[in-house]
């Protein structure tokens, strides 16, 4: 089993180097992906990076050569002693040589060296990089666990923020850029909820303006004092949009005049009922994630 | 997802071992990437292209000086981008208590590194000058001056190693590094030959080409040097502090 | 000093962004200035390059830093500058982009991310640094150092947005650590088996040694493939991409979209054409066979993924992944045509990406939103922003006279005289899917429809908005001009698609590609 030739023999004794780089490279691979501290995913990367600088330092190892650096012997601006017979020593000069073949084979190549210099730099440049990030995303969302933050993004896709993108003007909060975007997801699992999104506002907006009777009962509950209470307040607009929004669009097209007016004030306080009673409709069906009612 | 995480995993580990088998033996002389004509020609004629005896400095700020440069970049982005995410970005709203820590420094461990600073940077300063004969060079005695200010800023507090060291300050000296070497690469165009090839400045200096080039490394190694230094510092002071450089560790 | 054009594409962004580093500190009001007169410079010099590789023999340019010229030293002791032709108009077309997003980036800077514009212009004009190198450079280690250059430019200029921007980005900065590493572990792989890093020398020892066979080549190209594929964002490996490019800021969304992806196409083109070899990559290999019905379903599912979205930024995304999709699909066809196509495309993707992106930025400053339901009366209210946007609509459907059309014409081409049905199949389905977008997108503006279908006007183009509303609001010239500048590229690229053309067949010329049917 172990003579040369073998399966076990040429990967395991003589190429010993590369296996354990793999090995490495993949532990590295696997926390990168599957972890869900993001410390811990930069701890990954940093183990995934190592294992390649390895490969490559194992790149360059010569069998009986001594490191990149010139002997004195064949030091370009050396003098070496040398011993002769008699007891003294003698100092000689030379000046810098082309060495031949066979000396050659005494030195390590130092390709590999300089690459992986390079490489931990690039490595150590990346890894202060992400670790940044990690605290602009605990400042910003108070946790670093990944599944944590996603949940915390879509509430915040779901509930206060509305679809008009604030810009902000004064430079003591960081510029939120964000869109409300139920359909983020790419598995489209939440586009029913815009269509029903939409149609709400319709009510709301009604509710809140002041030339529109506020005949749609669904919306009376709901006043835009309670729209900054997140996405969990509201309780009886929900029963009702799911029953309202083909009636409340034909009230629209009624009612098509003054919403323009009402609707640039309007929407931004409508648009986050309405995501929240949206969100309470879509909890009508199952779903994992029902806030109570 | 963890066990479904295996799946790529496995397969890139099934892919990587696949191609070991074929890999030349573990310091064989006469791998391809030993024997190349490129890796001899480093080993045999580093002397009497540049006279510097360790050959991979000579191959990392002479032959291969390009790379080496965008590597300082890299640097100098890293410590760029850090202030670019961290800067304003904790506003009066911000969630996490700070916890004031009030300590005086202990006085065994600032006389002690009191002590100790003077040596560490004359040693970085002897790592960056000495690189050309034993390991060495600008990135490792950039590293261990960084950490000589990083030190200031444990024992102390980090205000102290501001007061020393200001975030402005890292920025134009880390700036200043990647002017230096790319204002040697500049002067060695305007003299006639290609960016960054060094033995064009043996027209305006009175040394021979060959010494030239040695020259030269040294001051794209100060050059390295000092963007390695500023940016450690500065990587240190807004990591700590969450770019507020108040309190920190 | 002008032998050393390929040198000062470089010079110029580098010493610029130090400059606005340092010089920023300051006044920051000193930075744009320095960006644009950078760009402007190293634009100047780029076309000068462009001269000369036409001008000069093989119509390349070697260029050593260092000068290790080849007479005196082995090939591959300093790095090289390879500058060819498709190399030299991918970094014309990045200097472009570049330099008309530079000029667009004056308002939006200092609107969303006030107080450090320094740090920005440093970190915009460094990755225009990386950018023009990649597409330069011939030392396959230096360019591992330049992909992290633009990366890590990239990483901090899409995190200097929100805190969404942050998350996006760590999950950029995982992913496309993965994938720059796969890469210098491919370059690992073949210098263990080469012994040399500058790419020709890699193909010489390709051929030299016979080397087709061996498990290990096969793997670094499998290594180099997943790394560069990662990094363009073919699906599925496009995850980060959506969004990190919608929560980025408007300027560095502008900035990366067009480039990133189309710059790392070049790479694959420059892989599989001069690292490993024609024979190589298409004939040793068996992903000539597998790839074009991979990039299939990548175009299938980006173009689907690009139809349920409801904002523009969102859409857009998509619409890049299935653009990559096209383009991969135009190399690995393994045809004379497919390659003109997908290298043409590269060109005009470029062109007609920032022409969108420049237009969703500014409808964006204006309109407060990028949700389809927002746009209502738009074409009254910015008639040219709309105008320069379904100008690159246009020419992502693949409208006459756009580029967009003779891109796409080129690359159904050769699905065709390869013989690969599906890749057509997909490209036309595709181009239905796109015709729908924007098709929509304009009714939504247009009419009064919202989403839910109701009907808010009155009918007779009553759109049910006030005067105020539609009143002629367009956005600032500084934003303007450049799109309309770009706008104007894609036609003229469109209109003078032959001279292009022309040149992609010279560089095309060196290599022995099928023009018949197929393999």
């Amino acid at each position: 089993m172990f003579e040369d030739g073998s399966i076990i023999n040429e990967l395991f004794i003589e190429r010993l180097n590369y296996l354990i780089y793999v090995v490495l490279l993949l532990i590295g691979l696997h926390a990168m992906i599957a972890k869900n501290n993001l410390i811990k995913k930069l701890i990954g990367m940093s183990i995934f990076q190592t294992a390649i600088i390895l490969f490559y330092v194992s790149v360059g190892v010569k069998e009986g050569a001594t490191i990149p650096i010139y002997l004195p012997e064949h030091d370009p601006h050396g003098s070496h002693a040398s011993h002769s017979d008699g007891n003294e020593t003698e100092q000689s000069n030379h000046g810098p040589v082309v060495l031949d073949a066979e000396l050659v084979k005494g030195y390590s190549n130092p390709l590999p060296h300089v690459l992986m210099l390079t490489a931990i730099v690039v490595g150590v440049a990346t890894l202060g990089l992400a670790l940044a990030l990690c605290l602009r995303i605990y400042q910003g969302y108070g946790t670093i666990e990944e599944d944590e933050i996603l949940a915390k993004i879509e509430g915040q896709e779901m509930g206060t923020k509305p679809s008009v993108v604030v810009k902000s003007v004064d430079s003591s909060k960081p510029a939120t850029s964000q869109s409300a975007k139920p359909a983020s997801k790419p598995k489209g699992s939440s586009s029913p909820s815009p269509k029903r999104s939409k149609a709400s506002p319709r009510t709301k907006a009604k509710a809140t303006s002041p030339t529109t009777k506020a005949k749609t009962s669904g919306a009376k509950p709901v006043s835009p004092k309670r729209k900054a209470a997140a996405s969990k307040s509201t309780t009886t607009g929900s029963k009702k949009s799911p029953a309202k929004p083909k009636t409340a669009a034909s009230k629209s097209t009624t009612k098509a005049k003054p919403k323009p007016r009402a609707k640039p004030k309007a929407k931004p306080t409508a648009r986050a009922k309405a995501t929240s009673t949206a969100k309470k409709a879509t909890a009508s069906k199952p779903k994992p994630k029902t806030p109570k009612k | 997802m963890k066990k479904l995480s295996l799946i790529p995993v496995l397969l890139v580990g099934a892919l990587l071992i696949y191609a070991a088998e074929d890999f030349p033996e573990w310091g064989s002389p006469s791998a391809p990437a030993s024997a190349s004509p490129l890796s001899s020609h480093f080993i045999s004629n580093t002397g009497v292209d540049t006279e510097v005896p360790n050959m991979v400095t000579a191959v990392l700020a002479d032959y291969r000086g390009f790379d080496t440069m965008f590597e300082t970049v890299v640097v100098f982005i890293a410590g760029m981008a850090v202030l670019a995410i961290l800067k304003n970005s904790s506003g009066p709203n911000s969630k996490k208590k700070i916890f004031h820590i009030e300590t005086e420094p202990d006085i065994i461990v600032t006389n002690t590194v009191r002590l100790l600073i003077p040596v560490i940077q004359i040693f970085a300063f002897y790592v960056l000058a000495h690189g050309h004969v034993s390991p060495g060079g600008g990135f490792q005695g950039g590293v261990v001056m960084g950490a000589s200010f990083i030190m200031i800023a444990l024992s102390w507090d980090l205000d102290t190693a501001l007061a020393r060291f200001p975030v402005e300050r890292c920025t134009v000296v880390a700036g200043l590094g990647i002017i230096l070497y790319g204002g040697i690469g500049l002067l060695s165009m305007f003299l006639g030959g290609e960016f960054l090839d060094y033995a064009e400045l043996a027209n305006i200096f009175p040394v021979s080409r060959e010494m030239a080039r040695y020259h030269a490394m040294l001051g794209v190694e100060i050059g390295v040097g000092l963007t390695v230094t500023a940016i450690m510092f500065s990587l240190y002071a807004n990591l700590s502090t969450e770019g507020r450089l108040k309190g920190g560790l | 000093m002008m032998e050393n054009a390929i040198a000062w594409i470089l010079i110029f962004p580098l010493f610029g962004s130090v400059a606005c580093a340092i010089l920023g500190m300051g006044n920051k009001k000193i930075c744009y200035p320095i960006a644009v007169l950078s760009m402007a410079g190293s634009l100047w010099a780029g076309i000068e390059a462009l001269r000369q590789v036409i001008a000069s023999e093989e119509h390349t340019i070697s260029y050593i830093f260092g000068g290790w010229t080849l007479d005196q030293y082995p090939r591959g002791v300093g790095i090289e500058f390879y500058a060819d032709i498709l190399g030299i108009l991918i970094t014309l077309v990045v200097l472009g982009v570049g330099l008309i997003v530079a000029i667009y980036s004056k308002l939006p800077v200092q609107e969303e991310t006030p107080g450090k514009e320094p740090l920005f212009y440093t970190l915009f004009l460094l990755q225009i640094t990386g950018l023009a190198g990649i597409c330069l450079t011939g030392d396959a280690f230096n360019l591992y150092v330049l992909i992290e250059v633009a990366a890590l430019t990239g990483y901090g200029l899409i995190a200097m947005g929100s805190n969404r921007a942050a998350a996006a980005t760590f999950n950029y900065v995982m992913l496309g650590t993965i994938g720059a590493s796969l890469y210098l572990l491919g370059v690992g792989y073949i210098y263990i088996k080469t012994g040399t890093l500058n790419m020709i020398g890699i193909q010489q020892a390709i051929e030299a040694n016979g080397l087709a066979d061996s498990a290990t080549m096969q793997v670094a190209f499998v290594l180099v493939g997943i790394g560069i594929l990662i990094k363009m964002a073919f699906f599925p490996f496009h995850a980060w991409l959506p969004n990190a490019y919608c929560n980025a800021p408007t300027t560095t969304s502008c900035l990366l979209a067009p480039l990133v992806t189309k710059v790392m196409i070049y790479v694959m083109i420059r892989m599989v054409l001069s690292v490993f070899g024609v024979e190589f990559s298409f004939e040793s290999t068996m992903w000539v066979d597998v790839m074009p019905w991979l990039v299939v379903v990548a175009i299938l599912c980006a173009a689907i993924m690009a139809l349920a979205q409801r904002e523009i930024k969102r859409m857009l995304a998509y619409l890049i992944v299935a653009e990559v999709g096209y383009m991969v699909g135009g190399i690995w066809i393994y045809n004379y045509y497919g390659f003109i196509g997908s290298i043409f495309h590269v060109i005009s993707d470029a062109c007609m990406t920032l022409c969108l992106f420049l237009g969703a930025g500014l409808i964006l400053r204006k309109a407060k939103t990028t949700k389809f339901d927002g746009l209502r009366g738009l074409f009254g209210k910015m008639p040219l922003t709309m105008t320069g946007f379904f100008i690159g609509g246009f020419s992502i459907i693949g409208l006459p006279p756009t580029c967009g059309f003779f891109s796409k014409w080129y690359l159904i081409t050769g699905g065709m005289v390869s013989q690969r049905w599906e890749y057509m199949v997909v490209l036309m389905f595709s181009t239905m899917v796109m015709v729908v977008l924007f098709f929509r997108l304009i009714e939504r503006i247009h009419l009064a429809v919202t989403e839910s279908g109701e009907n808010l006007g009155h009918g007779h183009g009553d759109l049910g908005l006030n005067a105020e509303q539609t009143r002629f609001d367009e956005g600032p010239l500084s934003m303007l001009i450049p799109l309309l500048v770009s706008a104007t590229i894609v036609i003229v690229v469109g209109i003078y698609n032959q001279d292009v053309v022309s040149l992609i067949e010279i560089f095309l010329s060196d290599y022995n590609l099928p023009r018949g049917t197929g393999h």
